[in-house]
């Protein structure tokens, strides 16, 4: 279909725009709300689509916590917003960290048993949390790691898709720069350092990116492990506020959804920049 | 003292549990500042031989000495040599500058050395200007000369080259080989020099090794390979046209093989008689293919002699001093 007819451009650009509308309009809706008061959302049905002017009351009120004119208590998002930060960067960094140096290890070593620990690592794909969630509580409860950014992270580090990924990249590592390396005189961990890391890193934007939504997005696993209000992630918090038990101010709840909602769109977007570059640039 | 001693050199491949070897006891002496070319048919060990001299291959039995040390167990690095690849196996991220600064680096060596060291090694590989691009902003042949002046950087005892003119183009290649004989010329550093391509072989080597199968066929100068083949194989790989070689020639013992050059069989009224089956017309030269009774031969005549007609019949006299015999069973030369 080389030829420009404007009847199947115009068809194709209106497919694009249906689909760009249902997955934005939702989140034009959540932005719309938290702009309003908790009255107007409840008493006009349908919900005005133009944006209020309750804004800033809104959002300090989702940051900082304190009482609504309906009388309910709201917690403070800012808090639990930065245990949702240290958390995400944390498993984060311990998951590349950890995938880079094993499948520097898988590719680049002969070691006894090498095999089995492959597969080891290939069988834990069809574990995920959900499924170890009970004994992975009792040892983690046991080790007296509740409530902690320990408990919420450790369990949570390792990693076989980002393992594969970078052996699946260092596959593609021609054998003569490892012989160039060892000819100039450096060891595994100096070409570890020198060579792997500078060309993985698209790999390992790309995977920043990946994890971080991941390790921001958690909610079972905190929910489970912290009782704590001060350790509870802004996902948690969101929940909460819809408890049911008093008057839901969904303005408050949209307004956190949206903040909720900002670090990760933050962090594509920086990370995009970079990867594209890295990207662009990575030829031989 | 850069010399390099190979005493009957064996490498053996293990997969699973049958074992084959590959290399089947090469012994050479390379004396110091000698430039010697490995040359072979695809297949036949002389990149493996040379991966041993750099330690990148372990050596399964023999020893290998560069200098007076024998360096079977020693690391790449600590053999005082530098390799330049085939596909040049430059760092892509770092700047040419860094690209030879690298081992040096690594060996601790003070920043200003360095600087000195790179900038007298891009004086004579032209490569001045480009110092700060990235390996990926060059053209092949730019970064064969990096490669190249990462090997000089170090200063080492020895060079080895694995095949580094096979990936340019025909014209680069001739360059590139006039460049490295002037490198050679002024810097003097023994070489190990491997190719499959004979004409690189004979222009660049002062001794040369031609392998085939794992085995060293002969080991001598340009001149002695081509005008005395020790073997049929050496024979025929060297010299394009390769040399005609007749099981049954007229004036020949049973059982030994007579080799004559295209080039010294002159065509005129006397001689052996032919049947001319095709001409190739080079420019300045003509390749006659004809037939001697059940075998081929292929004459090499300049282009004042007549064409012949192909189908016709023709006389052709090889000169008395240029005839070689072989042996037909073991292909040795008598």
């Amino acid at each position: 279909m080389v030829e420009k007819r404007p009847g199947l451009t115009f068809l194709s650009h209106l497919i694009l725009l249906i689909g760009v509308a249902i997955v934005a309009f939702p989140l034009y809706i959540t932005f719309v709300g938290s702009t309003q008061t908790s009255e107007q959302i409840a008493q006009s049905f349908p919900m005005s689509m133009l944006p209020g002017t309750n804004a800033l009351e809104t959002y300090r009120t989702a940051l900082f916590g304190g009482f609504t004119s309906a009388g309910s208590q709201i917690p403070a998002a800012a808090p639990m917003m930065w245990v949702s930060l240290v958390s995400a960067l944390i498993i984060t960094i311990g998951k590349i960290s950890i995938s880079l140096l094993s499948a520097f290890a898988i590719v680049y070593f002969r070691f006894p048993f090498r095999t089995l620990v492959f597969w080891m690592i290939f069988v834990t794909l069809m574990l995920p949390v959900e499924v170890r969630i009970g004994p992975t509580y009792e040892v983690v409860a046991n080790l007296g790691m509740l409530n902690s950014y320990a408990g919420l992270t450790v369990p949570l580090i390792a990693s076989a898709t980002a393992t594969f990924l970078f052996r699946q990249f260092f596959l593609t590592v021609p054998d003569e720069l490892v012989e160039a390396a060892r000819m100039d005189g450096a060891g595994p961990m100096r070409f570890f350092k020198d060579i792997l890391l500078p060309l993985s890193s698209t790999s390992i934007a790309a995977l920043f990116v990946i994890q971080f939504i991941y390790g921001w997005n958690q909610y079972l696993w905190p929910l489970l492990v912290t009782t704590e209000e001060s350790m509870y992630p802004v996902v948690m918090g969101i929940k909460r506020l819809i408890s049911g038990e008093s008057y839901t101010e969904w303005n408050v709840v949209m307004a956190t959804a949206i903040l909720a909602m900002l670090p990760p769109a933050v962090v594509v977007m920086l990370m995009q920049r970079w990867f594209v570059k890295g990207l662009v640039d990575t030829e031989k | 003292m850069a010399s390099i001693s190979l005493r009957n050199v064996v490498k053996r491949y293990r997969t699973g549990k049958t074992e084959i070897q590959v290399i089947h006891g090469v012994s050479a002496e390379i004396a110091d500042h000698e430039f010697i070319v490995i040359v072979g048919p695809s297949g036949c060990g002389k990149s493996t031989l040379l991966r041993m001299v750099a330690g990148l291959e372990d050596i399964s039995g023999g020893d290998i000495a560069i200098g007076s040390r024998v360096v079977n167990t020693l690391e790449p690095a600590e053999r005082d040599i530098a390799m330049v690849f085939q596909n040049y196996a430059l760092y892509p991220h770092m700047s040419v500058f860094d690209n030879m600064a690298y081992g040096l680096k690594i060996k601790k060596v003070p920043a200003a050395e360095i600087a000195q060291r790179v900038d007298k090694a891009a004086a004579i590989l032209e490569l001045g200007q480009l110092l700060q691009r990235k390996p990926r902003e060059l053209s092949g042949g730019q970064r064969q000369r990096v490669a190249m002046g990462r090997a000089i950087v170090r200063q080492p005892q020895v060079f080895l080259f694995d095949e580094p003119l096979s990936n340019l183009d025909a014209k680069l290649r001739a360059q590139t080989r006039l460049e490295i004989q002037k490198l050679h010329r002024e810097l003097g550093i023994t070489s190990l020099f491997v190719t499959h391509d004979q004409v690189e072989a004979m222009t660049l080597a002062q001794r040369m090794m031609v392998m085939n199968g794992g085995k060293m066929e002969q080991f001598g100068t340009p001149d002695e390979v081509y005008s005395r083949p020790a073997t049929t194989f050496v024979a025929s790989f060297m010299g394009s046209p390769p040399m005609n070689l007749l099981n049954h020639a007229p004036g020949g013992k049973a059982g030994s093989i007579l080799g004559i050059r295209p080039e010294h069989l002159d065509t005129g009224k006397s001689g052996w008689e032919l049947q001319v089956e095709t001409v190739e017309l080079l420019g300045a030269e003509r390749l006659v293919h004809a037939r001697l009774g059940a075998e081929k031969l292929i004459i090499r005549t300049h282009e004042d002699q007549g064409a012949p007609a192909v189908g016709s019949t023709i006389h052709a006299l090889p000169r008395e001093e240029r005839l070689h015999w072989f042996d037909a069973a073991t292909g040795q030369r008598l």
